[in-house]
């Protein structure tokens, strides 16, 4: 699998780290509801089908972004 | 429904060789309703419907099969089965999945070559060895067989590993199950099914659940691909799709499905006896009857459905084989597939009880499915029969992140991916 690093350019998958769902809303400081919490860490949509996710460049420039693919194919559809 | 199977059955057969022998299964149309519908006919959901006809008389059941059986996971594993856990939970758990292998081709009437060669985990450094001193004492003290084995003894038994003073890991010693082994895991999902099959479990193959028929929070059916099936209660078992069938019925979950590979060689005479597993990495291999050597790692680390692995995983798991048994650089790989599997933040699966009345949900197996098949069928069985945990999968809840249970085993789940 090859992905498309903002600064680096495509690069094979094994440079970076999965990072996980990008969609999910962090609750903020300070907010005691341990069900948003529950929610916002434990939980995830796993859709099969389009996905929008972290990585980091981990072995190259060491950034981080969105990115979307589709889950069911693995097909890249481009930083989001 | 299908004759037992017996050496005189045998006979009868090599002597009247136009004598074929009966369809293992059934395989009847739906009925438009059942009191119990398991989605999912793999070695979990088989071994459910077996153990509701058989343990609790729960006779009018379902299970619904998106594909043929044998097709999914269940085919898909490496065979290992073993019990050596350390967590509270999981040990009785896996020990009582131990317990129902040594007995189940006869249970089954099916041979499933259940083979106890015994599984040796190798320690590569002092302190290991001594975690695995500690992990072997919490198993004798369940009962559960464990010896820990000093380098001498080691090399007696693994001859063919890299003893030199080069080995990049040295060998310091290792535990081992002896009652660990392999089991041929089609024959599961097959005896399985021909069990269940034979108490009156209808097995309907081909049929797609698209949807729940919901009334409140209650489920009164299935939509299918073959119509509306109607049931009193519904319990999930459908691994890596888990969060996709769970979607279904409004339920979001604490899983990811990720891809896991596993790797055959081409077939070499008998030379590894027992499962190899080793402490440096992830990695554990074993010598398939056919003389194949099997053995697998690491899931990928991204969440994926494509059964397709990627190429560094596979360089990975080979870099392991060659630095344990240098001898395996010589062969040549003859085949690898991945299977899908649900993680969980803990590494541990769900046996459980859900949020929607009578809908179970059996999943997030993690690296472990197949060898607790047996009691994951056993006490979900009694899980959907009681509308309750038994004890032995009561810290297996859904719910056990909210309160604070979590079971976590080695932190093999999705979360060392994360860290």
């Amino acid at each position: 699998m090859i992905i498309p690093c903002p600064w680096c350019g495509d690069r094979d998958h094994s440079e970076f780290r999965y990072g996980g769902d990008a969609t999910k809303d962090r609750p903020k400081h300070g907010t005691g509801d341990l069900k948003e919490w529950h929610d916002y860490y434990f939980l995830f949509d796993n859709p099969k089908g389009p996905h929008t996710e972290y990585w980091q460049h981990v072995l190259g420039c060491r950034r981080w972004f969105r990115l979307s693919r589709n889950i069911a194919t693995n097909e890249i559809g481009g930083l989001a | 429904m299908s004759r037992q199977y017996s050496a005189f059955a045998l006979a009868r057969h090599a002597l009247q060789p136009d004598l074929a022998w009966e369809r293992a299964w059934a395989s009847p149309d739906p009925k438009p309703s059942y009191d119990v519908v398991i989605i999912g006919g793999g070695g979990h959901g088989l071994a459910t419907a077996y153990y509701l006809a058989k343990n609790h008389g729960v006779r009018n059941v379902a299970v619904i099969e998106r594909n043929y059986i044998g097709s999914g996971n269940v085919g898909r594993n490496t065979t290992l089965i073993r019990s050596n856990y350390m967590i509270g939970g999981n040990t009785a758990f896996f020990e009582h999945s131990m317990k129902l292998w040594e007995g189940l081709s006869h249970d089954l009437n099916f041979n499933c070559m259940v083979s106890q060669r015994g599984q040796i985990v190798l320690a590569v450094n002092p302190v290991q060895l001594d975690t695995f001193a500690r992990r072997g004492n919490v198993m004798r003290l369940n009962g559960i067989d464990a010896e820990l084995l000093d380098r001498g003894e080691v090399m007696k038994l693994l001859p063919y590993l890299d003893y030199s003073k080069e080995a990049r890991w040295p060998v310091y010693g290792a535990i081992m199950q002896p009652r660990a082994g392999t089991v041929r895991h089609d024959a599961v999902a097959w005896g399985y099914a021909r069990a269940a099959s034979n108490l009156g479990v209808d097995i309907i193959e081909n049929c797609e659940v698209t949807g729940f028929v919901m009334d409140g929070t209650k489920v009164t059916g299935v939509e299918t691909s073959r119509g509306r099936i109607n049931c009193g209660k519904a319990g999930i078992a459908v691994a890596g799709h888990t969060s996709h069938v769970a979607k279904m019925a409004g339920l979001r979950l604490p899983v990811e499905s990720h891809i896991l590979q596993a790797f055959v060689t081409e077939p070499i005479k008998p030379i590894v006896h027992h499962v190899v597993s080793w402490g440096a990495e992830l990695f554990y291999l074993s010598q398939s009857d056919k003389g194949g050597l099997v053995f697998g790692g690491h899931i990928d680390g991204f969440n994926t459905y494509t059964q397709r692995g990627q190429f560094p995983r596979i360089q990975t798991v080979a870099e392991c084989a060659v630095s344990l048994m240098p001898f395996v650089s010589r062969l040549r790989l003859l085949r690898h597939w991945g299977g899908i599997q649900d993680m969980t933040p803990d590494g541990s699966p769900f046996i459980s009880r859900t949020p929607l009345k009578n809908l179970y949900l059996n999943g997030g197996w993690c690296y472990q499915g197949f060898k607790a098949t047996p009691a994951s069928g056993w006490t979900y069985a009694h899980t959907i029969a009681n509308d309750d945990e038994h004890e032995l999968n009561r810290c297996f809840s859904l719910d056990r992140f909210e309160k604070g249970r979590e079971l976590d085993e080695f932190g093999i789940g999705n979360w060392t991916y994360k860290q």
